[in-house]
């Protein structure tokens, strides 16, 4: 209670002081809605990019998957035994389990013939594991052998090809010795780690792969009988099956792939390094304003000593101002990047948007950027001698 | 009539800056006692010491040697804490006037009340208005410092130094940055203010217009002190 009284009691000299001089307090908070503007660009990017490489996952259809523990992203699949999937479907809540079978092909480029790294995926046609209904009207042709549907969106120069595509003029190409045929396209978009996908049906994928052994399949695709929840049957899975596979909702093996990504790939350090960058040119610029002020008040701040002030009165000064300027800054910093956000979007067809996650995040990177500033230039209070400064 | 108990009690006080080499004695073999109530004045000419005795007798300085009582508590070897608490007991006047400029008046005088915990937020208020009253500035109370007149904000320093009602106002040349004019009207109302409160004065001048409201002048020389010279000897 003593704290507080005293907090009512105190003249509230770090608003005053900003609010005197509106100019400079426009800087800072011009500098920290940029740092802030930055750092929302750079996390709103990467968080984008993320999620647009989970994309197969999340296109997936089913409830639940059985994926080996070994499995890490979606290009590094691992196998398990086929017999987990008839063992699936003993348990209850379990409604269907299908295999999907994936690896990773280089194919020449129809035009170009140059060599480029696409994910082949097969399963059984007639029972669609993606939920994308352009790709499954077409499923019936990948029964034909060597037929493949391909990936509008691939990384690459590939819009003569899907052009032909579309206009139903086939496209063939080498891949692994054999002629695939390229009979339909589907949207879908490029990861990381492939530049687009194929998809099959599973006995083309075997046939494409010879010594690939069918009884070892890449992710089981699971449907739950209605009235079950998901989450509980992953559970009563993991307990029936060995240990050589897991079960877990689609959402959390989307999840993991999050993750997967986040701490492997390079792309998240690159984002890192901005949005640090961002932050130290925020603690810059906050930092120049405080010092600035502590500088411009340094005989008041004396004479307030001279009165009986102690040092950690001028300390919470300070903070005062960092705090202040910290929230007053995070406002357009927010408002600022929703505008661009949205422009972005529109603009790159990634999907980015504001989350609250996010803007917690950085309202506690504004919040330390300007505390480490402050606590920088309090150091400068110390002059504050009022025995040398009359 | 029994003599009160002095406010400053000084003797065989010695201050000296640097260290080695570069040591210099700059205050010898001081001896000073200043009864309640009583105006002192000290004049001297410029470096010889006036200052740095002004600082170790307001707190601002660690007393180094010798002995200096303020109101009985012995400062040579105080804590930093005490210090802290001598300096509440002081009001303090400097050359310049020191207001903060993102203060009103009254808020720059009220900040001489909030360091003392006693003091509820409607009566800092209350007070700080009041003594801006009565230094003539009740008119004034929101105007911030660069909206008034040298005098005007030194005597907005006098109310911020003495609204706390100290036992002792120390005075650093107060009147050299002033007009004559002025500087003679700030003069005396610091005098009528701190007699009104029983308030102890300490001034050190230049100003020879302004040594009349001295009770006692002292006469500082080369870091000595010379003494009892009568106020009334220099007219
Ligand atoms: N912080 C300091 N460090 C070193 N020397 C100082 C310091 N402050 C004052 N002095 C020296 O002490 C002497 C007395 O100074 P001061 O007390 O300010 O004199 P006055 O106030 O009478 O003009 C001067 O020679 C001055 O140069
Ligand atoms: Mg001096």
């Amino acid at each position: 209670m003593g704290w507080l009284n005293s907090l009512q009691r105190r003249t509230p000299l770090g608003w005053l002081q900003l609010s005197r001089h509106k100019g400079r307090l426009l800087v800072a908070l011009s500098g920290i809605a940029f740092a802030d503007l930055l750092m929302f660009m750079q996390l709103g990017f990467q968080e984008s990019l993320y999620e647009s490489n989970t994309q197969i996952r999340a296109a997936l259809d089913a409830d639940l998957i059985l994926a080996s523990p070994k499995a890490e992203t979606t290009q590094k699949l691992s196998t398990f035994s086929r017999r987990r999937l008839y063992q699936a479907q003993d348990v209850p809540g379990v409604a269907s389990a299908r295999a999907l079978y994936s690896n990773n092909i280089n194919w020449n480029h129809p035009e170009t013939n140059e060599e480029a790294s696409l994910q082949v995926m097969g399963f059984d046609p007639d029972y669609p594991a993606f939920n994308l209904p352009e790709m499954n009207a077409q499923l019936y042709r990948v029964k034909i052998p060597d037929v493949m549907l391909f990936d509008r969106l691939a990384r690459g120069d590939y819009q003569q090809t899907i052009a032909q595509i579309e206009n139903q003029q086939w496209v063939s190409t080498e891949a692994e010795g054999r002629t695939l045929s390229v009979r339909g396209v589907f949207s879908l978009g490029a990861s990381f780690g492939a530049d687009g996908l194929l998809v099959t049906s599973s006995q083309n994928f075997l046939q494409l792969f010879p010594r690939r052994d069918p009884g070892s399949v890449s992710i089981g695709l699971l449907h739950v009988e209605p009235g079950y929840d998901p989450e509980q049957v992953a559970q009563a899975l993991q307990d029936h099956l060995p240990d050589d596979v897991e079960a877990m909702t689609l959402d959390d093996f989307i999840q993991d792939e999050l993750e997967q990504i986040q701490t492997e790939s390079p792309i998240g350090f690159i984002f890192t390094i901005g949005a640090a960058m961002a932050f130290v040119v925020g603690v810059v610029i906050v930092y120049q304003v405080l010092s600035t002020d502590v500088n411009a008040h340094i005989k008041e701040y004396a004479t307030f000593k001279a009165m009986g002030y102690r040092h950690s009165y001028l300390l919470t000064i300070v903070i005062e101002e960092s705090l202040i300027m910290a929230f007053l800054g995070f406002i357009p910093g927010l408002l600022l990047p929703m505008g661009i956000y949205q422009v972005a979007a529109n603009a790159t067809a990634l999907p980015i948007y504001m989350t609250l996650n996010r803007a917690a995040t950085v309202l506690a990177m504004t919040i330390i950027m300007c505390l480490f500033s402050g606590a920088i230039a309090t150091r400068k209070l110390q002059s504050a001698d009022p025995a040398d400064m009359f | 009539m029994p003599s009160p108990q002095p406010v400053i009690a000084i003797h065989n006080l010695g201050h000296a800056f640097g260290r080695g080499e570069q040591r210099k004695q700059v205050l010898f073999d001081i001896a000073l006692n200043i009864k309640a109530g009583e105006i002192v004045l000290m004049t001297g000419p410029s470096g010889s010491g006036k200052t740095t005795l002004l600082t170790l007798i307001g707190g601002l300085r660690h007393v180094q040697s010798g002995s200096l009582k303020f109101l009985g508590q012995e400062l040579c070897g105080a804590t930093a804490e005490d210090l802290v608490q001598a300096r509440r007991q002081t009001g303090y006047i400097f050359q310049a006037h020191n207001l903060h400029e993102s203060l009103t008046a009254r808020q720059n005088v009220r900040m001489g009340l909030e360091v003392h915990p006693q003091y509820s937020v409607e009566k800092m208020s209350m007070l700080a208005a009041e003594m801006l009253d009565l230094v003539g500035l009740g008119e004034r109370l929101d105007h911030y410092p660069d909206q008034l007149s040298g005098g005007q904000k030194q005597r907005v320093a006098i109310a911020r130094a003495l609204v706390s009602r100290p036992k002792l106002l120390l005075a650093d040349e107060p009147t050299a940055a002033l007009d004559s004019k002025t500087g003679r009207d700030v003069v005396t109302l610091m005098q009528h203010l701190a007699q009104n409160q029983g308030c102890t004065i300490l001034l050190v001048t230049h100003d020879s217009r302004i040594l009349d409201i001295a009770d006692r002048i002292v006469h500082m020389e080369d870091g000595v002190l010379k003494h009892n010279t009568p106020a009334n000897a220099v007219h």
